[in-house]
């Protein structure tokens, strides 16, 4: 805000190299997540006895070793990459279609419907989700189907909230008020009208629900709670290495470094964008 | 002051409620009952069972049966450990997880905002820059990914700390686990310090400060640092239960008998009302807690306590 001019360029000029370089790292490790487990001869679930805990070496392909049963830790890793990325993008797919049919509807209805609708979200923040997930992993049998579910239904209440404010200014805009005028029902405007002009704003929220929902699915899967055997993903192969920590350190740190560095990218790329985006949010 | 904090305090109660309703739900809506992978038992002795727990009232009933136990404090009998009621094994899990808790949220705050204060101060220094950069690391790096490596690290290759709970008797033991729930919460305490600082000491009160020549120390100690803390503050909600949540993990890897613990192998044992007792006193504590942090923040701010 006081910053000079140039402080602002910079300041710019960094958040675009950032946007780059984790965007980068992103596209390289979604694209080897998916060709990785058919480039090499092994496969993610098949045990080898003989070939137990073993280190990585670029004999025989096992570039990230064995675990404990003999199974390609290259192959699990990038298996269980490709697995954490798409809990992700459909939970937060989940997230984003529940939370701009909300918000959209509060934001465009208004008035004391719009009140009460956010009084529910409200209501709702208050509420201890990932107990009440693990409590619903608990009550019925885990899937996936579920997974998506309950961490969409996490995720929602943050973009219903953006989607509502959007849709509070968007709607008093000439184009909204023109197409009412000549006899457009409210549910048309709103998908034709103001959703379509939300899609910036959602798409960098967006990256910033992703690694939520990644923190909420490794989490889950770290527990023993969220996807079972022989699937795995980056959650569960963490958890697989703290009991082979002793013998077999790169079992752990691996996919724990990789981990690390999808959140790490993705909170670079959301900050960045929404930088990028209206730049007069600064950054907290 | 008063009214606010009332209406906080009733607004605090429909939430709780739901918690209760929505978690009692989930789990009578699962699918078999909480007896069904023991062996099978004569229809007569299962009928005894399910009238012992309640199971054979219609669903109401039960919820009824539920709730004025629950204002008496009781959480009912727990279905894996068969000679303790809920509310017993909460009160004998609990207060470890609270110490556990409290100190990591101690260091968090008192390392957070140091480091935040400093860096503020030292804008676009090295130092400043060394601050912002590990913290924006520390941030993206969950406990469940700390927690493991700090064990590698410090325990398994160096030896220095031990590894697991009971592996040691002295206060030791609780340094790995606290520093492992706390990393998260400093790295975003420092930001937010960091962040809330500089826009505070932009800002005319401070400079009217400086202009009457009071030191940096008196500036930042009598001036910037109440308002700076205001952002703090109000993370202090969303912290205490992303430690509440990290305390799962990190008992669960050291081995500490906490509460997080007790949740995690009751949901790994389908214990169900140990899980639903444990979830609704995690949302009371969690409620109870915002509840706190809401009132300080009103004390601290009067723009919000009289609207």
């Amino acid at each position: 805000m006081s910053a000079a001019p140039t402080a602002g360029l910079v300041r710019q000029a960094t958040a675009g190299a950032a946007v780059r370089i984790s965007g980068s790292i992103l596209v390289i490790i979604a694209v080897a997540a998916l060709l990785g487990p058919s480039l090499s001869s092994h496969d993610y679930f098949s045990m080898n006895l003989a070939e137990r805990l073993e280190s990585p070496t670029l004999d025989n392909e096992r570039f990230f070793g064995t675990d404990d049963l003999g199974r390609d830790l290259f192959v699990r890793t990038m298996s269980g990459t490709r697995v954490t990325l798409l809990v992700a993008i459909v939970a937060s797919f989940v997230s984003l279609v529940l939370g701009v049919a909300y918000g959209a509807a509060a934001g465009y209805a208004g008035g004391k419907v719009d009140a009460f609708m956010m009084r529910i979200v409200d209501a709702l923040y208050a509420l201890p989700f990932i107990f009440l997930v693990i409590l619903l992993m608990v009550a019925f049998e885990r899937n996936f189907l579920l997974i998506f579910v309950a961490i969409g239904a996490i995720n929602w209440l943050d973009m219903a909230r953006i989607v509502r404010g959007q849709t509070l200014a968007l709607k008093e805009r000439e184009f909204v008020a023109a197409a009412r005028l000549i006899g457009v029902p409210p549910v048309m405007v709103v998908l034709r009208h103001i959703v379509p002009n939300l899609l910036g704003v959602v798409v960098v929220y967006v990256t910033l629900t992703i690694p939520q929902a990644i923190l909420v699915e490794s989490f889950l899967s770290f527990l023993g709670l969220g996807i079972q055997e022989p699937q795995t993903s980056l959650g569960a192969l963490v958890n697989g290495g703290v009991s082979q920590m002793e013998h077999a350190p790169w079992a752990l740190l691996i996919p724990a470094a990789l981990l690390a560095l999808i959140l790490m990218s993705f909170n670079f790329l959301g900050d960045g964008l929404r930088d990028a985006l209206d730049p007069r949010l600064e950054a907290r | 002051m008063l009214r606010f904090a009332l209406l906080r305090i009733l607004s605090a109660i429909p939430t709780l409620f739901l918690v209760v309703v929505l978690a009692f739900l989930m789990v009578h809506a699962a699918p078999g009952g909480p007896f069904d992978d023991e062996r099978v038992l004569p229809p007569e002795n299962a009928r005894n069972l399910a009238a012992a727990y309640h199971l054979d009232e219609s669903l109401p009933r039960q919820f009824a049966r539920y709730v004025s136990g629950l204002l008496r404090g009781d959480l009912g009998p727990s279905y894996h450990y068969r000679d303790h009621s809920v509310s017993q094994l909460i009160g004998t899990a609990f207060p470890l997880s609270l110490q556990l808790g409290l100190l990591s949220m101690a260091l968090a705050l008192g390392v957070g905002v140091s480091a935040g204060v400093v860096a503020g101060l030292r804008r676009n220094t090295m130092f400043d820059r060394l601050i912002t950069g590990v913290a924006m690391t520390g941030i993206s790096i969950p406990v469940f990914v700390i927690a493991p490596v700090l064990v590698l690290v410090f325990a398994v290759k160096l030896r220095w700390l031990p590894a697991s709970w009971s592996g040691d008797a002295s206060g030791w033991r609780f340094l790995l686990p606290v520093l492992a729930l706390s990393l998260p919460q400093i790295a975003y305490i420092t930001r937010l310090t960091r962040a809330s600082m500089i826009e505070i000491l932009s800002s005319d009160f401070i400079r009217t400060a400086k202009a009457q020549g009071l030191s940096l120390f008196s500036i930042v100690r009598f001036h910037a640092l109440k308002p700076a803390m205001l952002p703090v503050v109000s993370y202090l909600g969303p912290a205490i239960a992303a430690v509440l949540t990290g305390a799962v993990v990190v008992e669960i890897l050291f081995g500490v008998p906490g509460l997080g613990q007790l949740f995690v192998r009751g949901a790994l044992n389908r214990d169900y009302t140990l899980v639903l007792g444990i979830v609704v006193f995690y949302a009371a504590l969690i409620i109870l807690l915002n509840l706190v942090v809401d009132l300080l923040y009103g004390f601290l701010d009067p723009r919000i306590r009289n609207p």
